[in-house]
């Protein structure tokens, strides 16, 4: 009798993950606390048990962060163990940098994207786990399990390395580095399912709850602090609202919805008819974004 | 779907974790309607949200091929540069879910040039769906798809007969498509082949039945992926778990870890550890889900032993009655998947499941016409291009055929410079001459031999462009040393290439075998105690680096002989660069074959600065005799 797919999924990401600890020089997790870093952290968990992660776990915070995001990113480091580096773009703290002064292409760029390359390049790390998935977005769908970075973290669709059975090419030269994507193969139902199955904790922004927000181009954004500037003609509303997605709260929309349990949110789920990164600003502002950006480096 | 209540949800979460899995792959070229196909089956399955068919619409609109209506097309072809293109240049993973099953698709491209990510995607697929045009019939492309699918050890195929619609859906048509298919499919081991009159773009024959052809009795597409049969008997295999990262987290606790590539294990039972063949019982299975008394093929699991073992990575961990051959000779099919040729003699990098080590093709049996099968001789592999090899392994290790454990029969070649990958093989078998042929263990020694000559033995190798003044300077370093009463051999281009390298030619290839060779005769020579000099351009950074693996550390001193292509062309000796600027002479070096230079030589001599002789002296200072 084979394994469910599910099986298959969990058995693949594990095989990954343990490929690159067996390999590189100085791994690190990327983690963004949204519902991706949780599955890939209980894998994690899962693949090096019983020791703790053999590697840190790293937050690059744009500072824009949900304040329950962080609440529950540190839960998660006291319950686990975790080894938790935080990189902030101190140049862009210091110019004020924020999506609602710059927008949000320069926000994630710099606070995001080249934050990232700075964390990387200060700690040396050469294989950097990253929760995406191939489902998510077209471009991604093409994208190595491994993929391979040249100097200044640069991503080239065009020269990416042939990827056979699950052996993977883990080599690289000075300066060069690898991000790993162990979920790759995971369907955003499929991380609900596993959630599910495995009762894994979430942040609790995912469940429908009342939080004040603000109707703005038509998308419905939270009122996380008093950094939001509420423009003229705006209201702040108290909807029961959740999120789909997690990321910079100005950047992202909520939705309204009753489901404030796992299956309530799954269900919802599978009647959806918009999926899931609608919710994310980044993405719409052109044809071929997030190609783009992670040519640039982002993840 | 609506009235979904939690209950529902629960009990529906419960079937979908019991859900089978289908991997396949799509091939066909450019025009057959392959990412119609997928655009086709995501779209009739209720894939596709609002927000994407909006965005698809658009899109459709501005750049697609179908004029107002939809081009499901633009759907799967993700990267920009293939929107414009209108091609599709890689693999692109899809995934879909229907009641019965869940499925991701690999889409490659079709066309000749992208052999390699045909392969790729294969590599992972249960099941192959060849696109044929039924206007078409059965071409070429559908016979070299046929045989990367056979190759990579796919037995499920279906035969989609497209574009039915452009031919009246004409049965005879339809017919003699499948039946020629079949006589040619013959030799290529596919268990299963199911024929389908389709057409993607109309939906014919996709979820159900089409009326347009009454003639057909099923099934459907998607009716036969959601209910083919994959057979995988892996888990009745004998138990092969390759050991992928030994877990040690702490003096208390030693595991190890790896997916289990066959078989089944249980707790107690007796295995051994390969290649050392030491044996022991299995006291904890720790698998994802915890502590488990037996696992089975495609589990990731960590096991403990009664006993310490040295067991590290790239060893396989068996059960002790049926156990995997070990080698370091193998005969292999390779794809080649790299610009830069592939050259027997020069040293890759080979990575298996759970281990990576130094290799050699030493012999290319011969390369596959991918278009004809037929067998053909060759001395290189370009690009996509499909060969039988030998291979020479820096170390043993423990395989099985592909054909019968596909992860213990795999490999992929790395190049040692750039890390690329740049091929893929599947093992047939292990060659028996390694553990026939052994090296010969004499008891006067190189150490004796090179006390009794009172020197320590040196393989002074000098590089540089033809002109460029080695065999004067070498001679002259000869000279010195000889005077000085060492015991030395010049080896010599030009008259090696009179002799031992007389069949050689100046292809790339053949100045790989006639590096390898020399290489090889200096080697036994500093075996025998002496300072042996070679003058070769040696312009590839690979095989001078071979033949310094050849030799003990610090024996081999590279000395580059640093002198501008414009002076050696204005010395031009023995009038070799006027010939070949004028066409006369192929594949010189400098003129129309690379000179790599030395990164780190372990001696730099400039001749435009020094004269021969001074150049020499330079030299013999620096070895410090």
């Amino acid at each position: 009798m084979s394994l469910s797919h599910l099986k298959r999924l969990e058995a693949e990401s594990i095989h990954i993950m343990r490929e690159v600890v067996a390999t590189a020089q100085s791994p690190v997790m990327l983690y963004s606390i949204g519902k991706d870093s949780a599955v890939m952290l209980h894998l994690a968990l899962k693949a090096f048990a019983p020791g703790k992660l053999p590697f840190p776990v790293m937050h690059v915070d744009t500072t824009w962060k949900f304040k329950e995001m962080i609440a529950f990113r540190d839960r998660m480091v006291k319950e686990h163990g975790l080894d938790l580096i935080v990189h902030i773009n101190q140049d862009g703290v210091e110019q004020g940098i924020g999506p609602f002064s710059h927008g949000s292409a320069t926000h994630t760029d710099i606070m995001k994207t080249v934050a990232l390359k700075q964390a990387l390049d200060k700690y040396g790390f050469d294989a950097a786990f990253g929760g995406a998935r191939r489902d998510e977005e077209k471009s991604r769908a093409k994208e190595r399990i491994f993929s391979f970075r040249s100097e200044g973290h640069r991503w080239d669709p065009k020269n990416q390395r042939p990827e056979l059975w699950n052996i993977y090419n883990c080599r690289i030269n000075k300066g060069e580095s690898i991000r790993v994507f162990p979920l790759s193969n995971w369907t955003e139902l499929d991380i609900w399912q596993y959630i599910h199955q495995e009762n894994i904790s979430i942040v609790p922004l995912y469940y429908a709850a009342e939080r004040p927000v603000v109707m703005r181009d038509g998308q419905l954004i939270m009122v996380d602090d008093d950094r939001m500037p509420i423009n003229e003609g705006e209201e702040v509303l108290h909807r029961k609202v959740r999120f789909r997605t997690l990321g910079c709260y100005p950047l992202t929309g909520a939705i309204e919805s009753e489901a404030d349990t796992l299956e309530a949110i799954i269900r919802e789920m599978l009647l959806a008819s918009t999926s899931e990164r609608e919710g994310r600003v980044i993405d719409r502002d052109t044809d071929a974004s997030m190609e783009q950006k992670k040519k640039e480096g982002y993840f | 779907m609506t009235s979904l209540s939690i209950t529902d949800i629960s009990d529906y979460l419960k079937e979908q974790e019991q859900k089978s899995y289908l991997r396949f792959i799509t091939c066909g070229s450019v025009d057959d309607g392959k990412s119609t196909l997928i655009g086709r089956l995501l779209y009739d399955s209720k894939l596709i949200f609002e927000d994407q068919l909006a965005a698809l619409e658009k899109d459709s609109k501005k750049q697609g091929t179908q004029g107002q209506d939809i081009d499901f097309a633009l759907l799967v072809d993700g990267l920009a540069a293939e929107r414009e293109q209108g091609i599709t240049i890689d693999v692109a993973y899809r995934f879909f879910t229907t009641d019965k099953r869940k499925f991701i698709v690999a889409d490659t491209p079709g066309h000749e040039q992208y052999t390699r990510n045909m392969a790729t995607g294969a590599s992972t697929a249960d099941l192959a769906i060849i696109m044929i045009d039924a206007r078409k019939g059965i071409l070429t492309q559908t016979k070299r798809h046929s045989f990367i699918v056979s190759l990579l050890g796919i037995k499920h195929v279906v035969l989609a007969i497209n574009k039915m619609d452009l031919m009246s859906f004409d049965q005879e048509v339809f017919k003699k498509i499948g039946e020629e298919y079949r006589l040619f499919a013959k030799g290529l081991g596919f268990e299963e082949i199911v024929s389908i009159p389709l057409s993607a773009l109309k939906g014919d024959n996709i979820l159900k039945i089409s009326e347009n052809t009454p003639w057909f009795r099923g099934p459907s597409l998607m009716d036969h992926l959601e209910s083919v049969q994959i057979d995988t008997n892996e888990a009745e295999k004998p138990f092969r778990l390759p050991v992928q990262w030994v877990n040690r987290p702490n003096l208390d606790f030693r595991g190890f870890s790896g997916t289990i590539a066959s078989g089944s294990i249980a707790e107690g039972g007796e295995i051994v550890v390969l290649p050392g063949a030491k044996t022991a019982y299995v006291n904890s299975i720790i698998s994802a889900d915890g502590n488990v008394r037996n696992a089975e093929f495609g589990e990731a699991v960590t096991i403990c032993l009664d006993r310490e073992l040295d067991i590290s990575r790239g060893d396989v961990i068996s059960k002790v009655d049926s156990r995997p051959e070990i080698t370091d000779q193998i005969q292999a099919h390779i794809i080649w998947m790299h610009e830069v040729e592939m050259l027997p003699g020069r040293p890759y990098l080979i990575k298996t499941n759970n281990r990576t080590l130094d290799g050699v093709i030493t012999d290319l049996r011969h390369r596959v016409n991918v278009n004809s099968l037929e067998h053909e001789s060759a001395k290189t592999l370009a690009l996509n291009e499909v060969g039988l090899v030998n291979i020479k392994l820096g170390q043993k290790i423990v395989f099985e055929a592909y054909v019968e454990n596909k992860t213990l029969g795999s490999f992929i070649i790395i190049d040692k410079f750039t890390n690329a990958t740049i091929g893929c093989g599947m093992i047939k078998f292990g060659l028996r001459r390694a553990s026939n042929v052994h090296w010969q263990a004499v008891d006067v020694g190189k150490e004796s031999r090179a006390k009794q000559k009172h020197q320590s033995p040196k393989l002074l190798w000098f590089t540089g462009l033809s002109g460029s003044g080695k065999s004067t300077i070498a001679n002259l370093v000869e000279k010195k040393l000889h005077a000085m009463g060492k015991h030395t051999y010049l080896l010599d281009g030009d008259n090696i290439r009179h002799g031992l390298n007389k069949d050689l030619g100046f292809t790339d290839a053949d100045r790989v075998e006639n590096i390898r060779r020399i290489g090889e005769v200096a080697h036994l020579m500093v075996d025998a105690g002496l300072i042996v000099l070679t003058a070769f351009i040696s312009p590839f950074r690979a095989e001078r680096r071979m033949v310094r693996e050849m030799v003990g550390t610090g024996e081999f001193i590279e000395i580059f002989v640093d002198t501008p292509l414009e002076v050696c062309e204005q010395r031009d000796v023995k009038g070799l660069y006027k010939k070949a600027r004028a066409g006369e002479l192929k594949n010189f070096t400098g003129i129309d074959s690379p000179y790599e230079e030395p990164e780190a030589a372990e001696i730099h001599v400039n001749t435009v600065e020094f004269s021969a002789d001074e150049a020499a002296e330079i030299v013999v200072n620096k070895l410090g005799y």
